[in-house]
């Protein structure tokens, strides 16, 4: 049986929704005072700075190397400093490393659970990091040794509360930071398994995330289904910016500063599940889920090349490290290479 | 129970699309406009004639013009359109790809449009397959079997409800007349081929697990929430801002420079080994080379950035500073990015060693920064954190930035380097060669080979450089005596 509610109680509620109000008409204000101050500085548009920049030529861009022997749908892929071997994880569980180049399996490993929508490659080359729907990163260090059971030093580093989205490893083996389904971001210290920081913001999933190489080396992006993209400081676990556009949700994130264009024509309906910038940024790459993957000039705005290969949506795309080429993973199964 | 009912249903599987379904739906109701739309025709399908069919180059065509794209772009969105189920194939039914031939196609009804909110759930999947089991005498294709017996496992409690539903449909359909009825057998067949995809077959319904949040209801955004965004805009208000044209020009500025570099805007010396299947450029440019390659040398110039992320680069300047013997810089700065970067439980002994080899007052290679940041700096290690170090790091790189950098830049070992630098000739292949060189890729060196290299490297070099602990020195020396 309720008891009738106490007067107090019921002031306090009054007063809380006041205060809620309050705080809300405060938002707004804030917020509108900072598009003002942003439109006052927009005093150029990116077509316009790029006008005298040279336009590009014809591109022969094809598939260089297939690497077929994923079972099911390929959900991530990352590379190796070394410029030529990758990580890729698949639906089946699988998680498989390949020496793209000569399209030799050096490694495989079979992960507790499916879905396997994360995978890192360490920066010393060493290791690789991959999770799904355990909730879990973990770390498992690579070996000479063919015959290894990989799965005997798993290391599990991080954990979270719903499924991993993305993962990727800082400028060490050390420290890994992580997205995941239940809307956090984290840096973990891989040794200890030690949450570092934590990153609170986004109202819903996080899909992705993005490390920028910078001097300081002390912020990322990541990308969610709240339609929002968040740029925070590793240091202090603060959002430092936050872009709100998309109609849908954010699958990829590159590193900008400011959303300076949109890159769009109207025969491209279908969304984009990964991009990634070429070594100079000047050449955008999107796979999308009309199983294509378009080119775009970063500068003018146009598309320069459209790629035709993969039978299924085009889920993860990597530039190398060197920007020799480029990686697709596909839900088709298979990987390719382009050049 | 399985992970899939546990998960609820945020519409994951026609939300995230709903934006492109929209804009199909368009297109495909005026494909199907009988002025402007498609031309179809009549076909002949065993004894039955069915009306509406189309040619797959028919579709193309007429989507080709009608969006103004090149052939294979239209070819694309063909297929799009057949994996997504508004389009269904007479023939070859499982494979939702439109050919660019005389396949036959037809357009499915608007009751079973990827749009409608309602989901293919097993249920409805499991009367479909009783149904057809009925008229094909239990002859069902294998994943159907499959799927038929893992589904009369699970739903076995509403089992006679599911066959009693699948016999009423089955008569109902033998009363329609026999065209029509060989119609929507096609439609629901093609439904669930799409929904319930065989094994090779791409269907664009598959789609990822669900989201935990459920982003289309409407956010309830708490006091804290707003407390922390407000926070937010206060900091972001007050933050320095610069112009569009500054920051625009910068990134024009920074693809610019980096134009010539770009493997994909100018071609790659020798050649791209992705294109001829030579490695020599990795080769030639890997951490350890005695010579460094021209464009490499030239990156380095860029910033010093670039100078210290490229070891090869890192080691030449090492060069000049050893020669200036102002070495202590490069590395304090090296020493807080490995206790930045490093694991936690190395942290106060990285800590302490810093602390004696380069911020005590008399230390060996003692760091000449401004009073407030070295008492900032030593206060700090008295509680040793990740980022102790930050201010004292940025301020030495800084240093190096504005004065060393430029200094190298023009030092006769900058120049050098620049000399002596490779520039490797453009490989030629002919075909022939291109194909050895196929059937002959290298593997390279592991990276974990080199990493154990690296690491050896590492330890001596630490070991030829200790400081060299005077106290202990004059003892073994005294010892001696």
């Amino acid at each position: 049986m309720r008891s009738p509610p106490i007067p107090e109680m019921a002031t306090q509620e009054v007063q809380l929704s006041e205060t809620l109000a309050h705080l809300k008409t405060e938002s707004d204000t804030l917020k509108g005072k900072l598009e003002e101050e942003r439109a006052k500085l927009h005093d150029v548009e990116l077509h316009q700075v790029a006008e005298k920049v040279e336009g590009l030529g014809q591109f022969v861009m094809k598939t260089r190397r297939t690497l077929k022997g994923h079972g099911n749908k390929v959900l991530c892929m990352d590379w190796c400093k070394d410029k030529r071997r990758i990580v890729s994880s698949s639906q089946d569980g699988k998680v498989i490393v390949w020496d793209a180049f000569t399209t030799n399996k050096e490694h495989a490993v079979t992960m507790p659970c499916t879905w396997v929508m994360a995978c890192a490659y360490a920066p010393s080359g060493c290791a690789v990091a991959c999770g799904g729907l355990d909730n879990k990163c973990s770390v498992y260090p690579l070996s000479l040794d063919k015959n290894e059971n990989l799965a005997a030093k798993k290391k599990s580093v991080a954990m979270h509360t719903n499924y991993l989205s993305a993962c990727s490893f800082t400028n060490s083996d050390m420290q890994i930071l992580t997205s995941s389904g239940d809307g956090t971001c984290a840096l973990w210290d891989v040794e200890s398994g030690q949450l570092l920081q934590s990153f609170h913001g986004h109202a819903a999933d996080v899909l992705c995330l993005d490390l920028a190489p910078s001097e300081t080396g002390n912020t990322f992006v990541s990308g969610g289904c709240d339609k929002k993209a968040n740029v925070w400081d590793m240091r202090s676990g603060q959002c430092i910016q936050s872009f709100e556009t998309h109609e849908s949700d954010i699958n990829n994130s590159s590193e900008a500063d400011r959303e300076v264009a949109i890159y769009s024509k109207e025969s491209i309906i279908f969304g984009v599940s990964s991009v990634d910038f070429s070594l100079s940024g000047r050449l955008l790459f999107g796979g999308y889920n009309d199983y294509t993957i378009n080119v775009w000039d970063v500068l003018k705005g146009t598309r320069v090349s459209i790629l035709f290969g993969h039978e299924n949506r085009v889920s993860t795309l990597r530039v190398s490290p060197d920007g020799t080429a480029f990686c697709t993973g596909s839900w088709d199964h298979t990987l390719r290479t382009w050049a | 129970m399985t992970i899939r009912s546990a998960r609820p249903d945020r519409g994951q599987h026609f939300r995230p699309r709903m934006l492109c379904l929209n804009k199909l739906e368009v297109i495909v109701v005026e494909m199907q406009d009988p002025k402007s739309g498609v031309t179809g025709s009549e076909q002949k399908l065993n004894v039955t004639t069915i009306p509406h069919v189309f040619a797959g180059k028919d579709i193309i065509a007429w989507i080709a013009n009608k969006m103004k794209t090149p052939p294979e772009e239209a070819h694309v969105f063909g297929t799009m359109l057949v994996a997504f189920g508004y389009i269904y194939p007479l023939q070859n039914h499982k494979m939702l790809v439109m050919c660019n031939d005389t396949s036959l196609y037809r357009f499915q009804a608007p009751y079973f449009w990827p749009t409608q909110k309602w989901v293919a759930d097993d249920s409805d999947y499991a009367i479909y397959l009783a149904k057809r089991n009925i008229r094909k005498k239990g002859m069902l294709e294998p994943y159907e079997q499959a799927h038929y017996n893992h589904l009369h496992k699970w739903l076995n409690h509403k089992w006679d409800f599911i066959v009693m539903q699948a016999t009423e449909q089955y008569k109902a359909g033998k009363e329609r007349k026999k065209p029509d009825r060989v119609v929507f057998d096609c439609q629901e067949r093609a439904y669930w081929i799409l929904n319930r995809p065989p094994r090779r077959t791409h269907s664009a319904m598959d789609c990822g697990p669900e989201r935990l949040i459920d982003p289309n209801e409407d956010e309830k955004i708490s006091f804290d929430q707003y407390r922390r965004k407000n926070m937010f805009y206060q900091q972001a208000i007050m933050r320095s801002k610069v112009k569009s044209s500054v920051s625009l020009g910068a990134l024009v500025k920074y693809i610019t420079t980096y134009k010539t570099h770009d493997p994909f805007l100018a071609p790659c010396q020798p050649s791209n080994p992705w294109q001829t299947d030579n490695d020599t450029y990795w080769t030639l440019n890997m951490r350890g080379v005695d010579v460094p390659t021209k464009m490499r040398v030239e990156r380095w110039s860029f910033s010093l950035f670039e100078l210290l992320t490229d070891l090869r680069g890192r080691d030449d300047f090492k060069v000049f500073l050893k020669k200036e013997f102002s070495g202590e810089n490069l590395a304090f700065w090296e020493a807080a990015e490995e206790l930045k970067w490093g694991t936690g439980s190395s942290m106060s002994a990285k800590a302490e060693t810093i602390f004696k080899t380069f911020l005590a007052p008399g230390a060996p290679r003692w760091i000449n920064i401004d009073g407030r940041t070295m008492g900032l700096t030593v206060k700090g290690l008295d509680h040793p954190h990740r980022y102790v170090l930050e201010a004292a790091q940025t301020h030495v790189f800084l240093l190096m930035k504005k004065d060393t950098f430029f200094r190298y830049l023009k030092s006769p070992v900058y120049k050098d380097i620049q000399k002596k630098a490779l520039s490797p000739e453009t490989h030629n292949f002919s075909p022939a060669q291109l194909e050895q060189n196929a059937q002959n890729r290298s593997p390279g060196i592991h990276p974990i080979i080199l990493w154990q290299q690296e690491e050896e490297e590492k330890a001596k070099t630490a070991a030829a450089s200790a400081p060299v602990d005077v106290k202990a020195m004059m003892s073994k020396i005294d010892r001696k005596k």
